[in-house]
């Protein structure tokens, strides 16, 4: 055979085994990676959901909203949960932009009535060490937000103390903090202004 | 084994393969080849255990693979059939990884696809497995990839200590909840030099690993040479009928 047929012959039979083996290995690990997503998902939304039985399962409630007020221009996740037909929670997906090392990714679980039940960072790159301490699994800081809300804090209490406000911040940051803190007030007072808006079906 | 092609040298022996991998020839030590994943996630121990696997995985499977298309593959066509069996090797890793440690792919990031650009890997590929038994081949890519390997742990190790006094932090993220005390906190993070966690530790930690290595090497040469010495002076004086 000519060797520039046999060089293509031999380019296109690698290329076809190697797309074989890629798609064999992706039907096998494709229902595995939808459960490990899912669980992951709903490991961060039971954190910020009060206990007890819901009448559906969160992450089937999923619809998408886009508010610039959230943190994105994108479309974002959003979760509601009731009981016996009563609303029982929502929950927000919120986007801190102004963080140390690009965005933070945040779950707000919200009382209907607009008091925050917990919140979690579910996607950061801040400073090891430093900014990290917004992570649960680094620190405790995050649940300084959990029954917090606009009736118990005022607008200028949205601050780290160091400037004023009611939250603590962790030794040596301030920008990760306080970028967390302002994303959840925004995320709130969009939230009392939308409430029926997440709550309709 | 025994009807070597001039393309195909005589297998070396075992021994001086492991040798070269994990030491002589140390990937990350020596050849300083795949430092970006190697500095990049090198900040814990689990981290480095992780991604050190993974690299070895390929190392293996590419190797494999390319040593055993040798007879089909032209020379003007090798390097993007390298290419294509690296990439494809990885993805699969990156898929399985995802299905089964879905925590430690989340913690490894970017730097899992970017194995293939680890140009140890195409090295190995290029330099041994091309010219070399199916069973040659995977012995190196063993040697090379466990070479890779402690280096990236006792790297992870060093910043993780350093930086915020524990060992095998996060164990559970690889090992799965059992191995949550596997953790040792040897002393409180509020002491730990934070500077090693961040990208500049790395290069700190890289040096202080070469600089150790060149260390060991230099006092290896050193004692060497004084023996021979002695042994030569001996035959001299002795007059001892052994001939270069």
């Amino acid at each position: 055979m000519k060797t520039p047929t046999r060089t293509g012959l031999t380019l296109a039979g690698c290329v076809i085994l190697a797309i074989a083996a890629l798609s064999l290995v992706h039907q096998l690990t494709r229902e595995r990676m939808e459960v490990a997503r899912q669980q992951w998902l709903l490991q961060g939304l039971s954190a910020v959901l009060p206990e007890g039985p819901h009448d559906a399962d969160p992450l089937s409630t999923r619809k998408l909203i886009t508010a610039v007020e959230l943190g994105s221009v994108q479309p974002l996740p959003l979760y509601t949960v009731y009981r016996s037909g009563q609303p029982l929670a929502a929950v927000l997906s919120v986007i801190a932009p102004d963080g140390y090392n690009g965005n933070i990714q945040l779950l707000l679980g919200i009382h209907p009535d607009g008091q925050i039940i917990g919140a979690r960072v579910t996607e950061h790159r801040e400073t090891p060490g430093l900014g990290d301490d917004i992570d649960i699994h680094r620190s405790d800081w995050i649940r300084q937000f959990d029954g917090r809300s606009l009736q118990t804090d005022a607008s200028q209490a949205w601050n780290v103390k160091k400037r004023g406000g009611g939250f603590d911040a962790m030794t040596g940051a301030t920008i990760t903090p306080q970028a967390v803190i302002t994303a959840i007030h925004r995320a709130l007072l969009w939230y009392q202004q939308h409430r029926d808006e997440v709550f309709s079906s | 084994m025994t009807n070597h092609t001039p393309n195909r040298p005589a297998s070396p022996p075992a021994g001086s393969l492991w040798k070269e991998g994990l030491w002589a020839g140390n990937p990350a030590l020596v050849k300083l080849l795949g430092l970006c994943p190697l500095l990049a996630v090198s900040n814990n121990t689990v981290n480095g255990f992780g991604l050190g696997l993974a690299t070895l995985m390929t190392l293996l499977i590419a190797n494999a693979a390319v040593s055993l298309m040798r007879p089909l593959v032209l020379p003007a066509i090798r390097i993007p059939i390298y290419v294509l069996v690296i990439a494809s090797t990885v993805t699969i890793i990156e898929l399985l990884m995802q299905a089964w440690l879905p925590a430690l792919h989340a913690s490894l990031g970017i730097f899992l696809p970017l194995i293939v650009t680890n140009c140890l890997i195409i090295g190995r590929s290029e330099a041994f497995a091309s010219r070399h038994g199916l069973r040659s081949s995977l012995h190196d890519a063993l040697a090379m990839g466990t070479g890779f390997l402690w280096v990236l742990v006792l790297l992870g190790g060093m910043r993780e200590l350093l930086g915020q006094g524990t060992l095998l932090d996060q164990a559970h993220v690889l090992f799965g909840e059992q191995a949550r005390q596997l953790t040792v906190q040897i002393f409180s993070a509020d002491h730990g030099m934070l500077i090693a966690l961040l990208p500049p530790g790395a290069f700190f930690a890289l040096g202080l690993l070469l600089a150790g290595k060149n260390l060991i090497d230099s006092r290896l040469t050193r004692r060497r040479l004084s023996t021979e010495r002695s042994v030569s002076a001996d035959i001299q004086t002795g007059k001892s009928l052994t001939s270069h």
